[in-house]
């Protein structure tokens, strides 16, 4: 199973610098399904979860721009309250921490998914699956 | 003691006599036990025999930084190595420091320079000297408390930083004179006033030590202003003596250069050719009281000019100017030297960081800051917030040791520094000195 990926941008903490790394992803017709700033200071990690990131992986790292595709998990979540606390339970029971994280609804009151970064991706695969926990694929991600 | 049998006002005639024949025995003691300086005079076919007056000196080439480096440990050593009884190590280099050797009789006729220069602004047998200069490798902390002791001062031998605590003894045991650098003697009096003190009024200073950093008239002026004392300019170079090598009088024109330890010159930086009192140039200084490490025409790098008139103290000694800049590209930050190049040979040890960095220097609130803006490969990024925390982290450790100052780190991405055509600008200086 290929993981779902991420792409994240080392990017100086300056105005313009999302601009430069959208308007790149804009000329390659690449849709954005999440987006999310991590930054420290003077610097920060822009983290793009699009429909393509190969190919916007290779279109930023053309223009010189320091990136790197990270795999995650991409977990169906319902959208009601409750829905995440359920992965978390299951994340606790597990003793599986959650490095990095975010969420977007994709259908209003219907389904979200909760995006997420641990050490041990193959075997957070395995015990999620095990909980009937379902994982967006690729596809199923991009062609949201 | 009185004014004329003293060593600071015999006549130049006498002085010249004495540095003529401290010079003859030094050349021959380098040169029977340093290999460096028997290489040197053999290469040019020298022998100290050919140096038969103070004119002849020029015939000897310089000694420069590189030749210190080169040599390190023990090449300049002039005498066995069971007769020095300290090391001391300039500040700001790296890799291979400087060391420099003392002997026992090093150490006393250094203290005494210091203890003469003291006693020259005033201070004496009663005043308590709070030593705010760093101890340890550093020859400023060290030699002006060895100075201070001999002229009968009580010493405080506090060292740097830990500003409250400054003010504390200070306030305590009624501190009157304090040896400083200008920029710590602007925060330090800021320091109290957030405390609630009044530095005019609630101490007992009456005298300052200014030195380790270029600074203006102006400065010094302020700082007197601030505290009600007098401010002394003062120069010094661990390769020399420590602290203690020029010291201002009570005229405050200028820093007697002690004449009767060092010969000075002053020098085209480009040429090396000798330039005339009044000219500005490089100082060239040879020590000629020193038994573990003389250094012949030793390139300081520190710009000045010899004032050609007579002092109105009538010393004998000749003055210079407050140091102008320096001939090379040395920085110094919070008195610590620091040179570009070795920020360079740090920075490209590291496999995380790119070609390309720029140091950027500030001051606030009267303290001098240093940033060192660094490119990341382009390869090393792997997309973790906390790799580049590492990173940033590394080299600001990494830096800190070396060159003895922290810095800020700003990460920069790759190919983000602009690059002028051929040398990019690698050093912004945004202080005002």
């Amino acid at each position: 199973m290929e993981e779902v990926e991420q792409i994240s941008v080392f990017s100086e903490n300056k105005p313009g610098k999302l601009k430069r790394v959208t308007e790149i992803l804009k000329e390659k017709g690449i849709n954005i399904r999440a987006i999310t700033i991590a930054s420290s200071n003077s610097y920060g990690i822009i983290k793009i979860l699009v429909n393509n990131p190969l190919k916007a992986y290779q279109a930023l790292k053309e223009k010189g721009l320091s990136v790197a595709l990270i795999p995650v998990l991409a977990v169906e979540i319902e959208d009601k309250p409750g829905g995440l606390s359920k992965i978390a339970e299951v994340l606790k029971e597990h003793n599986i921490n959650v490095e990095d994280a975010y969420g977007f609804v994709i259908q209003s009151h219907n389904k979200a998914v909760f995006i997420m970064k641990v050490e041990d991706i193959k075997k957070t695969r395995l015990i999620l699956e095990g909980e009937n926990i379902f994982l967006l694929t690729r596809r199923d991600l991009y062609e949201i | 003691m009185n004014q004329n049998s003293n060593i600071e006002f015999i006549s130049r005639e006498s002085l010249e006599k004495l540095q003529l024949s401290r010079l003859k025995e030094t050349l021959r003691r380098v040169y029977s036990f340093s290999p460096f300086y028997k290489n040197l005079f053999k290469k040019e076919g020298l022998t100290p025999s050919k140096i038969k007056s103070l004119k002849d000196l020029p015939l000897i080439p310089f000694t420069t930084r590189k030749d210190l480096r080169e040599n390190f440990p023990y090449g300049l050593l002039s005498i066995p190595l069971n007769d020095v009884v300290r090391l001391h190590t300039s500040t700001g280099t790296t890799g291979k420091p400087k060391a420099v050797f003392f002997s026992r009789n090093d150490i006393n006729s250094s203290a005494e320079l210091i203890a003469r220069s003291m006693k020259m602004t005033g201070a004496e047998k009663g005043d308590v000297f709070q030593n705010m200069m760093g101890y340890g490798l550093f020859t400023g902390g060290l030699i002006s408390h060895y100075g201070a002791e001999r002229l009968g001062l009580l010493v405080i031998p506090a060292g740097a930083g830990n500003t409250e605590r400054q003010i504390e003894l200070m306030f305590d045991f009624k501190t009157t004179v304090v040896h400083i650098t200008p920029s710590y003697a602007l925060y330090l009096a800021d320091v109290m006033e957030e405390k609630g003190f009044n530095p005019k009024k609630d101490f007992n200073l009456r005298i300052l030590y200014l030195g380790a950093e270029p600074y203006s008239e102006k400065t010094r002026e302020k700082i007197e202003r601030i505290f009600t004392v007098d401010a002394y300019n003062s120069y010094g170079l661990s390769e020399m003596n420590g602290p203690g090598v020029a010291f201002e009088c009570k005229y405050k024109e200028g820093m007697h250069l002690w004449e009767d330890n060092f010969i000075m010159e002053i020098v085209d930086p480009s040429t090396g050719e000798p330039l005339k009192e009044g000219e500005e140039g490089e100082l060239v200084l040879t020590s000629i009281n020193k038994e573990a490490m003389p250094i012949i025409r030793y390139r300081t790098g520190d710009l000045t000019y010899i004032y050609p008139e007579k002092c109105n103290c009538s010393r004998v000694h000749r003055r210079i100017s407050r140091i102008k800049g320096r001939a090379d590209d040395m920085l110094i930050i919070r008195g610590v030297n620091v040179f570009p190049s070795e920020v360079e040979r740090i920075l490209m040890d590291l496999p995380e960081v790119g070609r390309n960095y720029q140091i950027v220097l500030d001051r606030k609130k009267d303290l001098d800051k240093m940033k060192v803006r660094v490119e990341i490969k382009r390869d090393f990024f792997d997309g973790s917030l906390d790799h580049l925390k590492k990173v940033e982290i590394k080299i600001k450790a990494k830096l800190k040791d070396e060159l003895m100052v922290t810095p800020e780190i700003e990460l920069l991405e790759p190919s983000s520094l602009p690059r002028t055509t051929g040398k990019a600008k690698r050093i912004i200086d945004k202080r005002e000195i």
